[in-house]
């Protein structure tokens, strides 16, 4: 099994999420990122001239297993913007467990 | 005709609606500072609007309207309880000026923002609304020496008895204070440290123009009759007009100057027209309304920049651009626009020269008071929080909790 994180702008998550869908990808998280690092574009705030010192990223991160989708074809046919700001990163997987309630008691079942 | 009932019934509607601006102003300073200190900056509004309201009770109002002393205060009576009527029912002129006087503490609050002891805020809140604010006052509006200038000094609703008052004892603190941690850099470089939700300083905003047709128009201390109906009238139109000319002009400035049109300074350009025309307001044209917005709205954006960038006063809300320097702006340009009066109708340079000698007295007095209040303070039990509590932020330190859970 592998683990996907990827770093994407903002504005390109719906269409990264609607090919994640689109892969029968149905299950992930994301969530907000800042990236520190890279030029970003001059703000003016009261007459003061500044960059922001990050920038506003999304981390979408999912388990799929080996030879579930092409992932890098998925990102660079939905995630690109021309810049070289967004990556995808791959991990190896040991196990992954669900975690339940079953009569009454709190088990670990494992997926995949 | 009874005119009393209808006086006194306009006067408590302004009285009211210049309560609210308590809450324009506690809606600026926090959009405008940062999360952390929210609780601090409302609980420091709240707690000037209300001891405030106890004190100017207590002692202030008679300190500044009493019998006149010299010229310089009025005799100050403790805990008067007065059911009677003059013009319009005492206590409506108490609740009325009660209201002035907090809006005069509460501009303090914005300049000395993110890094006051709440203890020595609740002492120089009592000190200001005891003293500083009602000796000045009794000067313009309780018959002293400035109103008996040969030509009057002229301060219609308190561009300076209140707005000036505020802001100059504020840049005292500020320079007592000294900036927030991280403001300035070592090779004088200037650090943004940008409000934390624009969208309470615009509501702040938007209440503080809706507040100030009463701050401006119950000013006239009556309605009774066409003559007052028409004045009070023509006060509201100046006021909108000069808050609508000072957005679009700072509006403008910022858009020149940096390209693109910013909202935190558009937004302080109209209240830079608010206090710019509360001096006047009663004694200018519609025209000239615009034109005291617009002189208003273009001093503004460069105060701030020059306050911030080259005095490197570390003002978090713009409150010594907006009140101070507008606040003597607006005063000043009576005497060139005032219809009767004004150099720009034929009234020669007396009044214009008499506003100057108003405008600074009132600084002069203001600042200095400040100056030895902050000083005091300083070195007595501090002004200033530790640098481990600014870092993490006053609501938790000083209030136990946060704004926001």
């Amino acid at each position: 099994m592998k683990k996907i994180e990827a770093i994407i702008r903002k504005s390109k998550f719906r269409d990264v999420k609607k090919a994640l869908v689109d892969n029968d990808i149905t299950n992930f998280s994301y969530w907000l990122v800042r990236d520190v690092g890279e030029t970003s574009e001059k703000r003016v705030y009261r007459g003061v001239e500044y960059e922001p010192s990050a920038n506003e990223r999304i981390c979408v991160t999912f388990i799929i297993k080996d030879d579930q989708t092409d992932v890098l074809n998925l990102f660079t046919e939905s995630g690109i913007t021309g810049d070289t700001d967004s990556r995808v990163i791959i991990y190896d997987v040991n196990d992954v467990y669900k975690l339940v309630t079953r009569d009454g008691k709190d088990i670990a079942i494992k997926k995949m | 005709m009874e005119t009393i009932s209808i006086d006194t019934l306009w006067i408590l509607i302004a009285a009211v609606l210049v309560m609210l601006m308590q809450a324009g102003f506690a809606m600026v300073e926090t959009g405008f500072t940062r999360a952390k200190n929210s609780n601090n900056i409302l609980m420091k509004n709240l707690i000037d609007f209300s001891m405030g309201s106890l004190i100017f009770y207590i002692v202030g109002y008679t300190l500044m309207f009493g019998t006149d002393l010299g010229g310089l205060i009025g005799k100050p009576q403790f805990f008067v309880d007065d059911n009677g009527v003059d013009g319009i029912a005492n206590k409506a002129s108490l609740i009325f000026q009660t209201v002035f006087a907090a809006t005069a503490a509460t501009i303090v609050s914005g300049a000395v923002a993110e890094r006051t002891k709440f203890s020595s805020y609740i002492i120089f809140t009592i000190l200001i609304t005891a003293v500083i604010y009602p000796i000045s006052g009794h000067w313009i509006w309780g018959g002293g020496w400035l109103a008996n200038l040969s030509t009057p000094f002229h301060d219609f609703a308190g561009s300076t008895v209140v707005h000036s008052v505020g802001a100059w004892v504020g840049l005292a603190g500020a320079i007592v204070l000294g900036p927030r941690i991280g403001k300035y850099g070592k090779d004088g470089k200037v650090n943004v440290i940008p409000g934390h939700n624009l969208n309470y300083g615009a509501l702040g905003v938007f209440i503080l123009w809706f507040g100030w047709f009463g701050f401006n128009g119950g000013s006239q201390l009556a309605m009774a009759g066409e003559d007052n109906a028409v004045a009070v009238s023509s006060i509201f139109l100046n006021t909108n007009l000069a808050a609508a000319a000072g957005a679009m002009a700072a509006m403008a400035v910022t858009w020149l100057r940096h390209k693109k049109p910013g909202l935190s300074l558009s937004l302080n350009g109209a209240l830079a027209g608010l206090v710019a025309i509360t001096a006047g307001c009663d004694i200018v044209t519609p025209a000239g309304s615009v034109m005291i917005g617009i002189l208003a709205g273009i001093v503004l954006v460069f105060s701030v920049e020059l306050i911030d960038k080259y005095f490197k006063i570390d003002d978090p809300v713009g409150a010594i651009s907006v009140h101070g320097v507008n606040g003597a702006l607006g005063t000043i340009l009576v005497g060139l626009f005032a219809t009767e009066g004004g150099l720009f109708y034929g009234g020669g340079y007396s009044l214009l020269i008499s506003q100057f000698i108003g405008v600074l007295a009132v600084a002069g007095w203001a600042f200095s008071m400040g100056l030895v209040i902050f000083l005091s303070l300083k070195y007595t039990i501090g002004m200033r929080v530790t640098p481990k509590v600014e870092h993490i932020g006053l609501d938790l330190s000083e209030h136990g909790e946060s704004a926001y859970n």
